[in-house]
């Protein structure tokens, strides 16, 4: 599903040149459960970046789907983004004057849907993940984990195949950091494709594949020991 | 994106920071209240000029006495008029088929007075066919009688205010009131107390030309008023009158001939330039709003960095997230407007009710302008922080604080 060749990755600070990924090779299987880790400033959330299409690599290339993405210009990526993937993000990242329900329908909103089928598409995705009673609360008047949960029910209503979470359970107690992990492996017991960066070992250790980023290098994947 | 999704996002966002709503509202709404206003004073006072004129008569032509010309050599020591106009002039233009009327005018100010009672008052000698050419009404009596203008009647029409300040309570019809050394019966009051080009029709007494030419001792004219039959018979008129003019004094071009038309339209001329620079002046308060409009929606921009960065992730694109911000700029700047306009339309009642003699009003157009140039200016101005918005890297949006 996901075919990462060569890719790099160079910021520029100041006079120096850091590579934040440098010849990063990986590919995932439709349905994987990945989790990246690695210390701070090792490059997994370059690497998420490159694969959620909001970062381009400077070099290397990036298939989804059989589909050269890295390639396809700004309007096309957006269009990828909006239909084959779903970001989680450690600070929820949910509109604070817009209401749970109206969150959740962002993604349909810029797709066009119309109101209708908005309404039954985000009351489906309201009561799923256990927020029926919050649909017309605001951001601020939710707990974190409640959050976290509005923000996986938006990142899921388009039906995307990749799920990309950034220190999901970053922000959150242990235990709604637990409730939370158990949604995204449901989600991906349907068949999405899970990658979740994060430097909590417990958490790691849930996902089937584990990444270890070293430097902007790919230090260790449990995949290719197994193999 | 649905149009309706877009408007609902955009002013939900617009509303959800107060202050900021205000600041440009406030911008917006001087903006267009100034532009609106300074528009419709333009426009009041060309009305009210264009409407003097026109009240003074249709069809009209003026004829005065000399010619403005720029020859070379030094200018004439006294005013330069080579030859009077006189009552035997007036007479002649009155026999042209394609004139209606015509009425001579000698106008000075003379001491009138009735017992003890004295004032100075404007005296206007001219024949009865100016109260058809002036559109003058009568409150009481008769004008001037028709008749040979040579002779020197001993009559007069008054106007309201010196007919009371002269006669009091009494009727004033019938009596007799002395102008200079002169004896004349008033015959009829004039009913208009109103200003018509800068004569105040209640002070002014009018007398039969013969008697002003003995009054001031003069013969000549102070102008010739000249209704034609008809708009077309204007220039005809025009033509006959030079002519005829001509021809009596020994082939000079010895006066000045203006039509009404001509007149009314430079003023519209001088008044809509006039209008559109007042309305210029004003725009500077427009661009100025359009100044602050983009500084807000740039603080804007950067205020809702992470809110831009995840729509991105969401799928919008840039030209979606440029329309989301135009669309924001364009309802703050359309909703500032409103309020300008309607701010406009209350200080132009408000001033029509305080000075009722100016025609003041909104001018009609004005609203049009107005939005346009409100909705014109927020685009303008809302392009620069909608770009950036929308150029904004979805990750340095996104980036962890």
């Amino acid at each position: 599903m996901i075919q990462l060749q060569h890719i790099e990755r160079v910021f520029q600070v100041g006079d120096e040149e850091v590579h934040a990924l440098s010849d990063v090779t990986m590919s995932a299987e439709s349905g994987e459960y990945i989790a990246i880790m690695g210390p701070s400033g090792s490059g997994k959330s370059s690497l998420l970046n490159i694969l959620g299409l909001l970062d381009r690599p400077d070099g290397g290339s990036y298939e989804l789907d059989g589909l050269r993405v890295s390639g396809l210009n700004e309007k096309e990526q957006a269009r990828i983004r909006r239909h084959k993937i779903g970001f989680v993000f450690q600070f929820f990242h949910l509109v604070p004057r817009l209401t749970a329900f109206d969150n959740i329908a962002l993604p349909l909103k810029l797709s066009g849907m119309t109101r209708e089928e908005r309404q039954t598409r985000v009351t489906a995705a309201l009561s799923a993940f256990g927020l029926g009673n919050r649909a017309q609360h605001r951001p601020d008047q939710l707990s974190g984990g409640q959050r976290q949960r509005v923000a996986i029910a938006r990142a899921t209503i388009m039906q995307p195949s990749l799920i990309l979470a950034d220190e999901p359970t970053g922000n959150l107690d242990r235990h709604a950091g637990v409730e939370v992990a158990e949604i995204l492996e449901e989600l991906n017991h349907q068949g999405i494709t899970l990658i979740m960066v994060t430097h909590d070992p417990d958490l790691g250790r849930r996902a089937h594949r584990r990444i270890l980023m070293v430097d902007g290098r790919i230090d260790h994947d449990s995949s290719r020991t197994r193999t | 994106m649905q149009l309706n999704d877009i408007l609902l996002f955009s002013m939900r966002a617009a509303t959800a920071n107060r202050g900021r709503t205000l600041l440009m509202l406030l911008a917006m709404t001087i903006g267009v209240g100034s532009v609106v206003v300074l528009i419709s004073l333009g426009d009041s006072a060309r009305r009210y000029v264009i409407g003097e004129f026109t009240s003074l008569g249709t069809n009209l032509l003026i004829v005065l006495p000399g010619r403005s010309e720029t020859t070379g050599g030094p200018p004439p020591l006294l005013g330069g008029t080579p030859r009077d106009l006189t009552l035997d002039d007036a007479m002649a233009l009155s026999r042209a088929a394609t004139v209606r009327r015509t009425a001579p005018i000698i106008a000075g100010s003379a001491p009138v007075s009735v017992g003890n009672l004295e004032r100075e008052m404007m005296v206007l000698g001219s024949t009865s066919e100016l109260s058809e050419i002036r559109h003058l009404d009568l409150a009481q009596g008769s004008f001037l009688p028709p008749g040979d203008p040579t002779r020197a009647q001993a009559v007069c029409v008054i106007g309201m205010k010196g007919r009371q300040e002269l006669f009091g309570r009494q009727a004033a019809v019938g009596q007799w009131l002395r102008i200079g050394d002169r004896r004349f019966r008033v015959i009829g009051i004039l009913a208009s107390s109103g200003v018509s080009l800068g004569e105040d029709l209640g002070e002014l007494v009018i007398i039969p030309v013969a008697a002003a030419q003995s009054l001031f001792n003069t013969s000549s004219l102070f102008r010739i008023l000249v209704e034609a039959t008809s708009p077309e018979g204007m220039e005809q008129t025009r033509h006959f009158i030079l002519e005829t003019i001509r021809a009596r004094h020994q082939g000079e071009d010895d006066i000045t001939v203006i039509t009404q038309d001509a007149v009314l339209a430079t003023f519209d001329r001088i008044f809509r330039a006039l209008t559109l620079s007042v309305a210029g002046i004003g725009a500077i308060s427009l661009v100025v709003a359009g100044i602050m409009i983009m500084n807000v929606m740039l603080v804007a921009v950067s205020n809702r960095r992470a809110e831009i960065g995840l729509l991105k992730a969401l799928g919008a694109s840039q030209r979606q997230i440029m329309g989301l911000f135009l669309t924001e700029s364009a309802i703050l700047s359309l909703t500032g407007a409103g309020i300008g306009l309607l701010l406009a339309l209350l200080g132009m009642r408000l001033a029509a009710f305080l000075f009722p003699q100016f025609p003041l009003q909104l001018a009609p157009w004005s609203p049009v302008i107005a939005l346009a140039v409100a909705l014109f200016t927020g685009v303008v101005f809302g392009v620069l922080p909608a770009h950036r918005a929308a150029v904004l890297e979805p990750v340095l949006a996104l980036a962890r604080r």
